[in-house]
């Protein structure tokens, strides 16, 4: 039996860089957020289910916040789970926007979750994810 | 690479009602190159504007930190609450330290 040594190595490879992967995205969260509990919901995330060009993906975050200086968004974080680096963008949002909403273009490598953490001013943390597949990957690598 | 950024780009109405949201677009001219892509076997240098710091009258209202993972000419949209006539100033940041500065004047009726 004679797999190419390529082939064999991709193989083993392949599980550890998965493994890594979703290490930097923990670590990268973690960076952001610290160890603030974080629960799902208030989020409304605008992204097209099929990207055809992953170099120019629109993505629209709402979180649902009157945005005045008693109760508003300070962080918008997003987050990649399958490109060479997790990180996106964060955005530091004060009362004087109108609303909790950043609208903006993103990379994505290939296939996969996006992830949106958005930090309220009370210390709670809200997490929202979309799934994006990707026909052409964005030239990351 | 040139010594500076390109002219950004802004679309911000001249004048608003005080407290209706104000919509603001903008986009800079920016290969946002994350140093891990290659061009005829050779790695293109690592060259990311890293910071989009959005004033007004002085204050900041809106900051962004941009990596990886932000598309080249990054494109942005967000809304303002004004309540009186406005200077609105728009810089961006690259990692090397350059700057590129923009600015709008809003009147608030």
């Amino acid at each position: 039996m004679s797999l190419p040594r390529r082939a064999v190595l991709a193989l083993v490879a392949l599980p550890f860089a998965a493994a890594a992967q979703e290490d930097a995205l923990a670590a990268a969260i973690r960076e952001q957020v610290g160890d603030a509990a974080v629960e799902e919901g208030g989020i409304t995330l605008r992204v097209p289910v099929v990207a055809e060009n992953g170099g120019q993906v629109p993505i629209t975050v709402l979180v649902d916040s009157p945005q005045t200086a008693a109760q508003h968004v300070t962080a918008i974080h997003l987050f990649a789970t399958r490109n060479p680096t997790p990180g996106i963008a964060s955005f530091r949002l004060t009362p004087l926007l109108a609303r909790a909403e950043v609208q903006t273009r993103i990379r994505l490598a290939e296939d996969q979750r996006i992830v949106v953490l958005a930090q309220m001013n009370d210390g709670t943390v809200r997490r929202a994810a979309a799934e994006i597949r990707v026909t052409t990957g964005g030239c990351l690598s | 690479m040139s010594g500076s950024l390109s002219t950004p780009r802004i679309r911000a109405p001249r004048s608003a009602r005080a407290g209706e949201p104000v919509e603001i677009r903008l986009l800079i001219e920016h290969p946002m190159e994350t140093g891990l892509r290659q061009e005829g076997g050779r790695v293109v240098p690592r060259d990311l504007l890293n910071r989009l710091v959005v004033r007004v009258n002085g204050e900041v209202a809106l900051q962004a930190e941009l990596r990886n993972g932000t598309s080249a000419n990054p494109y942005h949209v967000f809304f303002l609450r004004l309540d009186r006539t406005s200077d609105v100033e728009f810089t961006w940041t690259d990692e090397r330290g350059r700057s590129a500065r923009a600015s709008a004047r809003i009147t608030v009726a």
